[in-house]
């Protein structure tokens, strides 16, 4: 079957909100910047986890503990990411339809969040103090995840 | 030699031309100085959260100097490199882009910040290491530490807009001022 999602874009483009970004001469790089913010915050919540899952960082608290503790940040971060990124998304969808790194990221965004709050989230959960091939795998698809994600999201504003 | 001279002769360099002008070289600088926020203020963040008791209460806050510190200094360096290599690339611009001034200023400050928590605050940290809530003077440093980082972000990446460079004008004498814009006077 063959869906063509540019309608899709073309509304999203067409929206208030894609409109009121593209009319500001100020709103697009303020939401962008609020997007790097939470890039931030979502890069230290991702990466003390998952280096302490690779036997580095934070080794004599639990693994469990760890991303416990970060969870509520974790959270905070993607609620942000996700609500900026839409905002950026509506105010140029048409050409990122045509750009091979939104593809990329938007391919890769929702392995990258699935995994993370099921995979990882439960073998985190599970894990005492001590790390195991199993913690290191995770931790490395993590990283490769959200390292895709990342660069191709960077790379949008260069094509 | 003034400082605007001295740039200008940088940015005539070859190699500095040769970085401005690649196609895949500065935009890969670029993207490994964006994405590696991710890691420096990330975890650095994630330091000042626990110096707030904000989380990780149960974690001993030496866990994180002895331990996390180390990577927040890896992503540093990281930062400084690929940031040297972004300003050697297009000099004279950057020096004379308002948002680069506010970034140095609010840097030099964020490194106040960490040589005053280093050398007086941290000193007591044997009385208060494994408190969920640490002292006063650590949580004021904190937040310091957060509010003058995601500025930083925000100022860095603002020097992508060209709305107060100096060859956009009139601009007004107070932009011209504080972004050392050299304008020639009326006649």
């Amino acid at each position: 079957m063959d869906v063509n999602l540019l309608p899709l874009f073309e509304w999203s483009e067409a929206s208030w909100i894609g409109n009121a970004i593209r009319d500001s001469l100020w709103l697009f790089p303020v939401i962008e910047a609020i997007h790097l913010l939470g890039l931030c915050v979502l890069g230290g919540s991702i990466l003390v986890v998952d280096l302490r899952m690779l036997g580095a960082g934070l080794r004599n608290t639990p693994i469990g503990q760890l991303a416990r503790d970060v969870r509520p940040w974790l959270v905070a971060s993607v609620a942000v990411m996700l609500l900026t990124g839409t905002a950026l998304f509506a105010s140029e969808a048409i050409k990122c339809y045509y750009n091979t790194s939104f593809w990329v990221k938007m391919t890769t965004l929702p392995f990258a969040l699935l995994f993370t709050f099921t995979v990882r989230q439960r073998i985190a959960q599970m894990a005492g103090i001590n790390t195991s091939a199993r913690t290191r795998t995770v931790a490395l698809a993590s990283i490769a995840l959200w390292f895709t994600v990342a660069a191709a999201g960077r790379w949008i504003g260069f094509s | 030699m003034s400082i605007l001279a001295f740039l200008e002769w940088v940015g005539q360099t070859p190699w500095s031309i040769a970085l401005h002008e690649s196609l895949y070289m500065y935009p890969l600088l670029e993207s490994t100085h964006v994405m590696a926020l991710g890691w420096f203020v990330g975890l650095a963040v994630m330091f000042d959260l626990r110096l707030l008791g904000w989380t990780f209460r149960t974690v001993p806050t030496t866990e994180f100097t002895s331990r996390l510190l180390p990577w927040v200094q890896a992503g540093f360096a990281i930062m400084f490199v690929t940031g040297l290599l972004l300003f050697y690339a297009i000099p004279v611009r950057n020096y004379q882009n308002i948002f680069f001034r506010v970034k140095m200023i609010m840097l030099v400050l964020a490194v106040l910040n960490i040589w005053y928590f280093h050398n007086r605050t941290e000193r007591s940290i044997g009385e208060w290491d494994t408190q969920a809530r640490p002292p006063q003077a650590a949580r004021v440093a904190a937040v310091a530490s957060i509010l003058l980082w995601l500025s930083i972000v925000v100022a860095g990446r603002m020097i992508a807009y060209n709305w107060f460079d100096c060859d956009i004008q009139p601009q007004s004498d107070f932009i011209n001022w504080a972004a050392g814009c050299v304008v020639p006077s009326p006649p």
